[in-house]
């Protein structure tokens, strides 16, 4: 068991914005949310880390209720990757990634060497452990990308919640991040824009509409051309070049001039 | 740049604890001796020991008086006022996640001299409220005003500064509009050289006040420095860290907002203490909190002590206010710390 919402509801400003999704999400799987732009899938996603409060639905974790946690077991559990998380304070990485260690610790606890382990292997398995020292604005945006995803592992979490991870990234590091994020081997959500890469590295794939979720399931049962034509209104033409390997191919019409 | 200590290390701790009580102390040694009155080294001493300790040394009445009731309260008081105002700067620049916060911009010492104007020249409150009271009363109103605004005009660090400083106006204007037309004259020229700040009246009861408030608000302050560190990215990472993100803010401004009203009320406004103060802190010990509160304190402290010093010798014959004095070196100092501390591009 791992999360799960059942017709869970927010809304903003008067306006529904995540209107009674029901979804499961698989342990150690990863799953993408698809939709345009605001269909709801950052709002569903901090629902589910509890950063917003659901109108009406439960968003739950192994069957029990989020709302009832206390904050610190939470975080404990389940980590989130904001899409662009920046700051003004002068810190180094390592300073970065010891935050995802605050959960774990009192008012005035010490560092231990628990804690000093847990942000050596979270370095190292996002292949930063050589810019341990380094200052963070000194980093490229997939290099903070990889230090936000170091201190979510440091929290020692088995839910990962990613917003659009990708973004801003050039697609080296794109698909850098991906595979990172699917070797982990923990129960990821990911809210995503591509939907070749959402194919490409996610176990199930939802995808919302309007703020509700209109399919869910494998990307080759969801990701059909009817489906992508009705909900982002594109036209496309899906190509397998191997078995499992599909290839979204978007259809524009060029005007007659363009290639004169 | 990395503190990386597995265990505390605490010889090295007790190093930079002992160091900075003895930079303190110096600090306060200078201040108790220098002057209008010129005093030498051991007479002071055996007034410290004398009012201190209860020895009785021989030293002039005029002397003991001058050194023990005068000055000493007088530094003891400055090293609080600069230390709290400090320290509040610190917590507001993590909280609000904008390098200019501070008391004085965000308009709490505004609010608090409004406060404060209001019990000394309307009478409001009688004497229940007190100068103390009505600056605390000041202070908490514009920070609920600055807040407010803040977030109805859609959040964002940069709303809260722009909502300080028209909360700030705000106050200013209406602490001018009392003391111009309901106060006498005598009363105005006292007001307006409070408003500047003032260390001149200082005894010791006003020391009895502000130091279980200082040293109250500053284990406040460092009970959530773990809190405040999860900050960096923002409120929302700070909760998905574990933070109950609410009830850090409210703790926590309303710490400020005292902090700072007590000293206000006892000293008047002083500006740029808050503000360069954690920069330079920052600058010497790094961003981790459990470092910085420490740090901004003793500066903090050690910065007022000699500021008020120099506001007693700059010009002969005259005080000048400590917030003029605050501001003329602290605008520099912090135009150097904003250059040296420049991005690479």
């Amino acid at each position: 068991m791992t999360l799960a919402t059942h017709e869970v509801r927010w809304s903003a400003g008067g306006q529904m914005i995540v209107d009674g999704v029901t979804l499961t999400v698989e342990p150690n799987r990863v799953l993408g949310l698809i939709g345009p732009n605001g269909s709801g899938k950052s709002s569903l996603l901090r629902l589910l880390c509890r950063l917003r409060k659901v109108a009406s639905g439960v968003v739950t974790l192994d069957a029990r209720d989020i709302a009832d946690l206390p904050r610190r077991e939470l975080a404990r559990r389940l980590a989130f990757v904001e899409q662009q998380a920046a700051t003004e304070v002068q810190l180094s990485v390592c300073d970065v990634v010891r935050l995802g260690r605050t959960p774990h610790r009192g008012a005035f606890a010490s560092w231990t060497e628990v804690d000093e382990h847990a942000v050596d292997i979270a370095l190292k398995r996002v292949g930063l452990a050589a810019r341990h020292d380094q200052p963070w604005h000194t980093l490229s945006g997939g290099e903070r990308q990889r230090v936000h995803i170091a201190r979510a592992l440091a929290q020692e979490p088995r839910e990962l919640i990613l917003d659009e991870p990708t973004n801003h990234l050039d697609i080296q590091h794109q698909l850098a991040i991906l595979t990172l994020v699917r070797r982990l081997g923990l129960t990821c959500v990911v809210a995503l824009h591509d939907l070749n890469l959402a194919s490409l590295f996610c176990d199930r794939v939802g995808v919302l509409a309007g703020g509700r979720l209109v399919a869910f399931g494998t990307p080759q049962e969801v990701l059909t051309p009817c489906l992508i034509a009705e909900v982002f209104g594109v036209e496309v033409v899906i190509r397998e070049s191997t078995p499992g390997r599909r290839h979204i191919e978007y259809v524009v019409e060029h005007e007659a001039g363009d290639h004169a | 740049m990395s503190h990386a200590v597995l265990k505390p290390n605490w010889p090295a701790r007790f190093a930079l604890v002992l160091a900075s009580l003895v930079a303190l102390t110096l600090a306060v040694t200078v201040a108790v001796t220098v002057g209008e009155m010129a005093i030498p080294l051991p007479v002071a001493f055996r007034a410290l020991g004398n009012g201190l300790f209860g020895l009785d040394l021989p030293v002039s009445a005029i002397q003991q008086g001058v050194i023990f009731d005068y000055r000493l309260s007088r530094a003891l008081m400055a090293a609080l006022c600069g230390g709290a105002l400090a320290l509040s700067g610190a917590i507001l620049q993590a909280l609000l996640r904008n390098p200019l916060a501070e008391p004085y911009i965000l308009g709490i010492s505004a609010g608090a001299s409004t406060g404060a104007v209001c019990v000394l020249i309307l009478g409001a409150g009688g004497a229940t409220l007190g100068l103390s009271g009505g600056a605390f009363l000041g202070s908490i109103a514009t920070l609920a005003i600055v807040a407010l605004l803040a977030s109805g005009t859609g959040g964002g660090s940069d709303r809260v500064i722009l909502a300080g400083v028209a909360g700030s106006q705000l106050f200013n204007a209406v602490t001018a509009t009392i003391v111009t037309t309901l106060a006498s004259a005598e009363q105005a020229r006292g007001v307006m050289f409070w408003l500047l700040g003032n260390f001149g009246g200082v005894r010791w009861p006003d020391l009895w006040v502000a130091a279980p408030v200082a040293l109250i608000g500053f284990l406040v302050c460092m009970m959530h420095a773990k809190a405040l560190d999860a900050f960096a990215f923002g409120t929302d990472a700070a909760a998905s860290l574990g933070v109950a993100v609410t009830r850090v803010r409210l703790v926590l401004l309303a710490t400020t907002a005292l902090l700072t009203a007590t000293m206000v009320a006892i000293v008047g406004t002083v500006g740029f203490v808050g503000l360069v103060i954690p920069h330079a802190a920052r600058f010497l010990v790094g961003s981790g909190h459990a470092r910085l509160l420490p740090a901004c304190l003793v500066v903090g402290a050690i910065f007022m002590v000699l500021a008020d010093v120099l506001s007693r010798i700059l010009v002969p014959q005259q005080i000048l206010p400590i917030g003029i004095v605050t501001a003329l070196f602290g605008a520099p100092a912090f135009a150097i710390i904003l250059y040296r501390a420049r991005r690479a591009p």
